[in-house]
């Protein structure tokens, strides 16, 4: 073993230019298949942050008793227990309502939650440009594009009319850019108590909303059925942000499915070309092989000496082509910025990621390294002996 | 005293479609720690004799004997450890490992053959060396040594793991007359000190006659046989 490891180091090291282009070649390979993987990765989890990381994953609602869910407390708690994929469970309390102010009028929608939610599923306290989360009674948070519209300042009053044309009068404690136009122009969020109280829904709510843990999200499907399972609640309705978002979804998965395809295509091509390359090295080191046989190498060891060739080519491919890939990405996430400073092409590093792509590199060599060894093997000393 | 080889109704034919015979019934011997010079034409099947007497080739019917037993029944592992152990080659172009020095291609043949070099052996390495007289040269580059010296350094590797038998095929045919006749003395002492036992092509009779023992082939057939 160790005679077909110093062998397959002197060879390689004795067509150095040669071997460096290998190398480097395997190393692009690599490289391609990191920043590829990395951008996929990184543009999937941004655009998912983006849809879904600040909105309820998961819905509970009910068609029954005029879409409220009464003794919902417990309910909360089962479903919290049910699965541990999700990270967060709070009450909501959604209703239409009119706004008046100076003479004008719009509808709205009225948002309650709790602090919980406002934190753990809305990241609320990211979106807010000024005051901040309603508090005191009557209080509520609206949207810049209204803001805008009328003119509003923190502590402003307006009217707000109910369904029921009751009216109350509501302060404004905030405001808040969810960056989405039409949330920013009819949202109206508030606590989920002020909402009970002006609509005088007692201590109902209409939706229970929830999150997963961010490597979880894709597993919503699975959640969901589980805990429609656990709650054998007919009159309850589940929903996930899979199924409301349907192209987004595809979208997701055929993007993935192209990444994985083109990261494959480009294994195979480095494969193919080392492959090519440590054949025409078998005929070129075929004295040295001729003469090794005759001097009483078995056809093992001698193969041996191309599979530790591909081997070490493949280690060192792996190593230039993570450095060049990690370097890639650096320069991206440095110097690809956009007018605000973020970076253009969003990029996640995952270390199992990058293992795995240089395991298969090393993997792939090895591959790559069998047709010429099992060439080698085939040699026979007397043809080169007779040849020469 | 013994025969270390012997040869048995040796054919060779090479090729299919079109056949050519390059050897017809040989029957031969060779007696341990003996000299034989095999000389004849260019074509004449002497150095097919050789690659067979060494068991590089098969024939197409005979038998090889080495130390009495019958090639034929070893399979490929086990020639190529009869081919470690007791056969050394030397042949006309010297075959060492461009990649390696001089010192590490004569101790080749036993890191084949076992796993790590003990001090014995690259003792026994440098003493070979210093037998061909080079042992200013041992950690040259195969590359940087001249064609004397590279041959004479092919000598010492066939030597080291001290084999029954040396088969040689022109091993001065790429050198000039002086080194020639250092070479042959050189051989001739090793045969003298050791006992090995040496089979030599050569096409030049001058050095043939050097030898104990002429045999000239011809046509694929022994034409002479000579005891001197």
């Amino acid at each position: 073993m160790k005679l077909s490891l110093q062998i397959a180091t002197r060879f390689l090291r004795s067509t150095l230019v040669q071997t460096i282009i290998i190398i480097l070649g395997i190393g692009i390979g690599v490289s391609v298949q990191i920043f590829i993987g990395s951008l996929i990765t990184g543009l999937q989890k941004s655009l998912i942050e983006t849809t879904i990381g600040n909105s309820s994953q998961i819905t509970i609602s009910t068609e029954a008793d005029s879409g409220l869910i009464a003794d919902y407390k417990p309910l909360l708690t089962q479903v919290a227990s049910d699965d541990s994929r999700i990270e967060f469970v709070g009450p909501a309390l959604d209703n239409a309502a009119f706004l008046s102010f100076d003479g004008k009028s719009q509808s709205l929608l009225v948002r309650g939650f709790e602090q919980g939610s406002a934190d753990h599923i809305y990241n609320l306290s990211d979106y807010i440009t000024e005051g901040s989360f309603p508090a005191a009674e009557n209080e509520v948070l609206l949207g810049k594009t209204l803001q805008e519209k009328y003119g509003f300042k923190v502590g402003d009053h307006f009217e707000l009319i109910a369904p029921d044309k009751s009216t109350s009068t509501c302060v404004i404690s905030g405001f808040f850019d969810l960056k989405v136009a039409a949330v920013n122009n009819s949202w109206c969020v508030t606590s989920l108590s002020n909402a009970q109280s002006i609509f005088g829904t007692g201590d109902k709510i209409s939706s229970i909303e929830m999150q997963l843990y961010d490597d979880q999200v894709f597993a919503a499907d699975e959640v969901m059925a589980n805990i429609t399972t656990a709650l054998k609640n007919d009159s309850l309705h589940l929903t996930n942000w899979k199924i409301q978002n349907e192209s987004l979804l595809s979208g997701l998965q055929g993007q993935s499915i192209s990444s994985l395809m083109i990261q494959v295509f480009v294994m195979i091509s480095v494969v193919l070309g080392i492959a090519s390359i440590l054949a025409i090295t078998v005929m070129q080191k075929s004295r040295q092989i001729g003469i090794l046989k005759a001097m009483g190498i078995k056809n093992g060891k001698a193969s041996l000496i191309f599979l530790f060739e591909g081997v070490i080519l493949g280690v060192f491919g792996a190593i230039v082509g993570i450095a060049l890939g990690l370097g890639l990405a650096f320069a991206f996430s440095t110097f690809a910025l956009n007018a605000d400073g973020t970076p253009v092409v969003a990029l996640y590093i995952d270390q199992n990621f990058i293992a795995l792509s240089g395991c298969i590199a090393v993997l792939a060599c090895m591959v790559a390294s069998l047709i010429p060894a099992r060439r080698s093997s085939k040699l026979n000393p007397i043809d080169i002996i007779r040849n020469n | 005293m013994e025969n270390i080889l012997e040869l048995r109704h040796i054919n060779k034919i090479y090729g299919t479609t079109i056949k050519t015979q390059v050897l017809t019934d040989i029957n031969t011997s060779f007696k341990k720690g003996s000299f034989s010079s095999i000389i004849g034409q260019s074509g004449s099947g002497k150095s097919t004799l050789l690659n067979i007497m060494g068991t590089l080739d098969t024939p197409t019917s005979g038998e090889v004997l080495i130390n009495g037993i019958d090639t034929a029944k070893f399979s490929k592992g086990r020639l190529a450890e009869i081919r470690n152990k007791n056969i050394g080659f030397v042949f006309q172009f010297h075959y060492l490992l461009p990649e390696f020095t001089a010192l590490e291609n004569v101790l080749m043949p036993y890191r084949i053959g076992n796993s790590a070099i003990t001090p014995e052996v690259r003792q026994r390495a440098i003493e070979l060396m210093q037998l061909v007289g080079l042992e200013k040269v041992i950690n040259n580059n195969a590359t940087q040594m001249s064609g004397g010296q590279q041959q004479r350094t092919a000598i010492a590797r066939a030597l080291l793991n001290n084999p029954d038998i040396i088969l040689a095929d022109e091993p001065t045919g790429n050198l000039d007359s002086n080194s020639t006749e250092t070479i042959y003395n050189l051989l001739r002492d090793i045969n003298e000190r050791f006992g090995t036992t040496f089979i030599i092509i050569t096409h030049d009779r001058r050095i043939a006659e050097k030898a104990d023992r002429i045999i000239e082939i011809a046509d694929g057939q022994i034409n002479m046989d000579i005891y001197k």
